[in-house]
């Protein structure tokens, strides 16, 4: 347990000292929210109804953008290397890695998000859900991107890959997170895309990074 | 048990085996698809409702199911070849996705073709059909994975397992996108008690299938063989065949 808390605490550092780097998925994703718009049409009917979907989408590319930095440094600098022949179990080491991705990018989107959604004119009433659906939704996306991530570590250019690999995979979440606030703007029930979303984070979390270990031991040979 | 396992799937016992079979399967994938199409295209009555165009399902029907079986065939072979490590399943798998990717663009350009007389429409955004083109993202990821990683053996390897999250996310994908309504018609066949699809059409129908199913295997034992060949350049038995001397 100390080294899954060790290497949660040292990503965070290395996040914080590199503060500007951290903040990229962040300003990508606002960047993309605020295209629509100028892209589409500023009418107030026409961003309500669109809302969810542009929300999402920009939540699922900002953190496509920032997956790499989950192992890719490590790998560069051989740090992964000694993960790997380290006594602890590998999975638990992922899981760790996970965490401290979603503190550094998810997080954010779901601190930012209220913002954001003022900017597409989302009904305040559907703001709780929002929340909801990110706080459920992200982690998801984090635990299912590691998997990809340790696929293509070891690749020069995997960047156009790992989207191949990744994004439908990705569907899932964005299907029941956007369903939920659009059905939430109307006025409808959301427990159940809610539980669909927890059961999808649950069943991410336990299984993801038993993949992603594998795919480690795999690419770093 | 094991012992005959491992001997089938040694290398040259495989790629002799596979030469002496693939060209009876062909023939008999041949002579059924024939029949099948004979069948189909010729013999059986036009549909009451959907006139000469529902006659696509022929070809249509037969490749969808292809597409969803030589994936679970391809993530099987993967695992065989991560937990046994045996080489052969991990070339199984590897061929089988271009022709699996193939078999769903099949079905995916049918089902527009029979959507425009049908629906009025080329495509839409229906939960079958999204799934479909997701599986064949699914089938291109496992195609570029495989061809971006040098070394043949992690290549394999990595390609292998991501075949196999796949085929545990095809369910979720596949309810997940069944949330809208769905505009494709329900399963026909496989109800048991009564098929809702004459016999006139189910023949042939089954026909097409197992003559499609045939033609995989006959693909995949000839992509396999050369890709024994190429994985095993540097073994003697290979050069012996090709005529080399040892020495070299």
């Amino acid at each position: 347990m100390s080294a899954f808390a060790a290497i949660v605490r040292r990503d965070l550092l290395l996040a914080i000292r590199h503060r500007a780097e951290a903040a990229n998925p962040l300003l990508f994703f606002v960047i993309v929210v605020a295209l629509v718009p100028l892209g589409l049409s500023p009418r107030r009917e026409t961003l309500e109804l669109i809302a969810p979907g542009v929300f999402w989408i920009g939540a699922l590319l900002a953190t496509l953008l920032s997956l790499e930095r989950m192992f890719r440094s490590d790998f560069d600098d051989g740090s992964l290397e000694l993960m790997l022949i380290s006594p602890q179990p590998l999975p638990l080491i992922v899981l760790a890695k996970i965490l401290a991705h979603w503190l550094v990018t998810g997080l954010p989107l779901v601190v930012a998000a209220p913002l954001i959604a003022l900017l597409l004119g989302l009904p305040a009433g559907s703001l709780a859900v929002l929340l909801a659906t990110l706080v459920l939704g992200t982690p998801t996306l984090s635990a299912v991107g590691a998997i990809g991530v340790a696929l293509t570590v070891g690749l020069r250019r995997g960047g156009m890959l790992l989207s191949l690999l990744v994004l439908p995979l990705y569907i899932p979440v964005l299907v029941f997170a956007a369903s939920a606030v659009s059905a939430a703007a109307g006025g409808l029930p959301v427990t159940g895309q809610l539980y669909l979303l927890g059961a999808l984070a649950a069943l991410s979390f336990t299984l993801a990074p038993l993949a992603a270990a594998a795919a480690l031991r795999i690419s770093v040979s | 048990m094991w012992a005959f396992l491992h001997r089938f799937a040694s290398p040259p016992h495989f790629y002799r085996l596979a030469g002496t079979i693939a060209p009876w399967l062909g023939w008999i994938c041949l002579g059924l698809m024939a029949g099948g199409l004979y069948g189909g295209l010729v013999a059986a009555p036009p549909d009451y409702q959907q006139g000469e165009s529902y006659r696509i399902i022929f070809v249509h029907v037969p490749s969808a199911w292809m597409s969803m079986f030589i994936y679970v065939v391809m993530a099987g072979a993967s695992a065989i070849a991560l937990i046994w490590r045996i080489k052969l399943a991990g070339i199984v798998a590897v061929e089988s996705a271009p022709i699996g990717a193939s078999f769903t663009f099949l079905a995916l350009i049918t089902g527009s073709l029979w959507g425009k007389p049908m629906w009025g429409t080329y495509w839409v955004w229906d939960a079958r059909l999204t799934s479909e083109l997701i599986l064949l993202f699914l089938y291109f990821g496992v195609m570029g994975l495989h061809a971006a990683i040098e070394d043949q053996r992690t290549a394999g390897r990595a390609a292998g397992l991501f075949a196999i999250v796949g085929v545990v996310n095809i369910p979720i994908i596949h309810y997940s996108v069944e949330w809208w309504h769905t505009l494709h018609q329900g399963p026909t066949v496989t109800k048991l008690s009564a098929p809702s699809i004459h016999v006139s059409m189910l023949v042939p129908l089954l026909l097409m299938a197992v003559s499609f199913k045939l033609f995989y295997v006959t693909v995949l034992l000839h992509r396999a063989r050369s890709g024994v060949l190429e994985r095993e350049r540097n073994a003697g038995w290979v050069r012996e065949l090709a005529g080399r001397p040892e020495s070299d």
